[in-house]
C-alpha cells in the first residue's frame, strides 16, 4: 500500500466537491436563468455541450496554454472539472422547471406570486429531484475525470495510477484505481438515495 | 368586489379572441360565462386578475381599472380555481391552503384556524384530510380542496374555469350542489366559465353567452330559457339529449 494513500484519497475528494460544488453555484442559477428565457437556453447549453464534448485529456492540454487560469497545478485542474460538470447540472435545472405542469404554475401565478415566490414555493422544490439527478450524474463523472487531472499536477488518486503506469507496478494503479472507483459508487448510491428522498417529499 | 367589463376587445396578431364585450357582475352575483371552446370565455376570465390585460377597453374591478392595480395586490384578493384544482403536488392539503394566508403573513395560529374552517366548509373533515398530499385524493376531493384554497384569504371576488370538467356526472352533480352552498354562505361575487348549459342554468345568477368572441345573449336563467337567439337555441337543445 502506498505510504500517501490516505492523502491521495482526502485530495481527490476535496477536488471533487470543490469542482461540483463551483459547478452547481454556476449552473443551478444559469438553469434558472436559461428556463426564463429560451432565446438564451440555445447558446448557454451550447456552450456547455461542447466543454462537455472536448476529450477530457484535450481539455487539460489546451488549459495548459491558457494564461492566468492555465498551466500546471490543482486550479486549472480545478478548472477542467468544473467545466465537465456544468452540462448536466445545467441542463437537468432547465428541464426540471420547464417540467413543473403549466396548471400548477398557472394557479401559483393567479393566487398573487411573484416571480421569486414563484421559483422558491413552486419551481425549485418540484425541479429538486430533476436538479438532483444532475448533480449526481456531475459528480460520478467528476470522480472519474479528476484521476486525469493528475496528468497536470491536479493531485488526487490519479497520481497513484499514473506512477504504477510509469513504473509497471499493478499494485499501485490498483491502489489509485479501487477507491477511485469506490468512490464513484459511493456517490452515486449516496446522491441516487438523495434524489429519491426529494422526489417522494 | 364587482367587476365591470367595457368595451373589452383582445386580439392575438390579427387574430381577435374577444370583440368588445361588455358586461356587469354585481356584488354577490354569480355570472356564467357559457360558450363553446374558442368562444373567448376563459380569456374573458382572464382579464379579470390581470392574467391579460385587453387589447382595447378596459376591465374595472372594485372600482378601479386592471391597468391601475398592482396585478399582484389584486390577485391576492381573488380566488381562482381551475380543473383539478391545480394542487401544489409536493405540499399537504394544508399547505396548499394555507398558501395566500400565509404569502400575506398571516401568523401560524390564524392560518391553521382559517384552514380547517374552510375545510371544514367544503365537507373534508381537518382531522382526516389537512395532512394528507394531494396524490391521496380523489378528482373530487382535489377540485374540493382547490375551492377551499380559493376561499382561504377571504377574496372578494371567485374566478371558475371550468372546474368541474374533467369529473364524472355523480361527482359533478355534487360539486354544483356545494356551490350552491357556499355561496348561500359566503355571496361572494363569482364569475364561473362553462361549456355546459345545464351547470350555467343551474350555477347563474347570469348567464353570459359567448360566440367568437362576442357577446350574444346575457340574461338570468329563467328568462335565458326563452331567448329568441339562434346561439342560445343552439345551446339550449343539448339540454333536451
Amino acid at each position: 500500500m502506498p505510504a500517501d494513500l490516505g492523502a491521495r484519497t482526502l485530495e481527490h475528494i476535496l477536488l471533487v466537491v470543490i469542482a461540483t460544488v463551483a459547478a452547481a453555484a454556476i449552473a443551478i442559477p444559469a438553469g434558472i436563468a436559461i428556463s426564463r428565457r429560451p432565446g438564451a437556453a440555445r447558446w448557454t447549453l451550447g456552450f456547455a455541450s461542447i466543454a462537455q464534448t472536448i476529450p477530457s485529456l484535450a481539455l487539460l492540454g489546451f488549459l495548459l496554454a491558457v494564461p492566468v487560469i492555465g498551466g500546471i497545478g490543482k486550479t486549472p485542474a480545478l478548472i477542467a472539472l468544473i467545466l465537465y460538470a456544468l452540462l448536466p447540472i445545467l441542463r437537468n435545472t432547465a428541464t426540471g422547471i420547464a417540467g413543473v405542469d403549466p396548471a400548477v404554475r398557472e394557479s401559483a401565478i393567479a393566487m398573487g406570486m411573484t416571480n421569486s415566490q414563484l421559483l422558491r414555493i413552486v419551481e425549485l422544490p418540484l425541479a429538486a429531484p430533476t436538479i438532483m439527478a444532475g448533480i449526481r450524474i456531475a459528480t460520478v463523472t467528476t470522480v472519474g475525470t479528476a484521476t486525469i487531472a493528475a496528468a497536470i499536477g491536479g493531485g488526487g488518486l490519479g497520481v497513484l495510477i499514473f506512477r504504477g503506469l510509469a513504473s509497471v507496478d499493478t499494485r499501485e494503479i490498483l491502489a489509485g484505481a479501487v477507491p477511485a472507483a469506490a468512490m464513484a459508487i459511493a456517490a452515486d448510491g449516496g446522491l441516487g438515495w438523495l434524489e429519491h428522498r426529494l422526489s417522494r417529499s | 368586489m364587482d367587476v365591470d367589463f367595457r368595451g373589452v376587445s383582445y386580439s392575438i396578431g390579427a387574430r381577435a379572441i374577444l370583440n368588445d364585450l361588455s358586461f356587469t357582475v354585481r356584488a354577490g352575483e354569480t355570472l356564467v360565462l357559457l360558450g363553446a371552446s374558442g368562444s373567448g370565455k376563459t380569456t374573458a376570465l382572464k382579464m379579470v386578475n390581470a392574467m391579460l390585460y385587453p387589447t382595447r377597453g378596459e376591465v374595472i374591478v372594485g372600482g378601479e381599472s386592471t391597468a391601475k392595480w398592482n396585478p399582484i395586490a389584486l390577485r391576492r384578493k381573488i380566488g381562482y380555481v381551475i380543473q383539478e384544482g391545480g394542487l401544489f403536488p409536493h405540499m399537504t392539503v394544508a399547505a396548499n391552503i394555507g398558501i395566500v394566508p400565509r404569502l400575506e403573513n398571516w401568523d401560524a395560529g390564524r392560518v391553521r384556524e382559517r384552514v380547517d374552517s374552510v375545510l371544514n366548509d367544503v365537507q373534508m373533515p381537518p382531522t382526516e384530510y389537512a395532512s394528507r398530499s394531494p396524490r391521496e385524493l380523489s378528482g373530487g376531493q382535489r377540485q374540493r380542496v382547490g375551492v377551499a384554497r380559493a376561499l382561504a384569504a377571504g377574496p372578494g371576488l371567485l374566478l371558475f374555469d371550468e372546474p368541474f370538467g374533467a369529473l364524472d356526472p355523480i361527482t359533478r352533480l355534487e360539486q354544483q350542489r356545494q356551490f350552491l352552498a357556499l355561496r348561500e354562505r359566503y355571496r361572494t361575487t363569482s364569475l364561473f366559465v362553462t361549456h355546459d348549459v345545464g351547470e350555467a342554468l343551474r350555477l347563474g345568477t347570469q348567464v353570459a353567452l359567448l360566440h367568437s368572441g362576442k357577446l350574444q345573449a346575457l340574461a338570468p336563467p329563467s328568462e335565458f330559457r326563452r331567448l329568441d337567439n339562434p346561439y342560445v337555441k343552439e345551446f339550449l337543445a343539448c339540454l333536451e339529449t
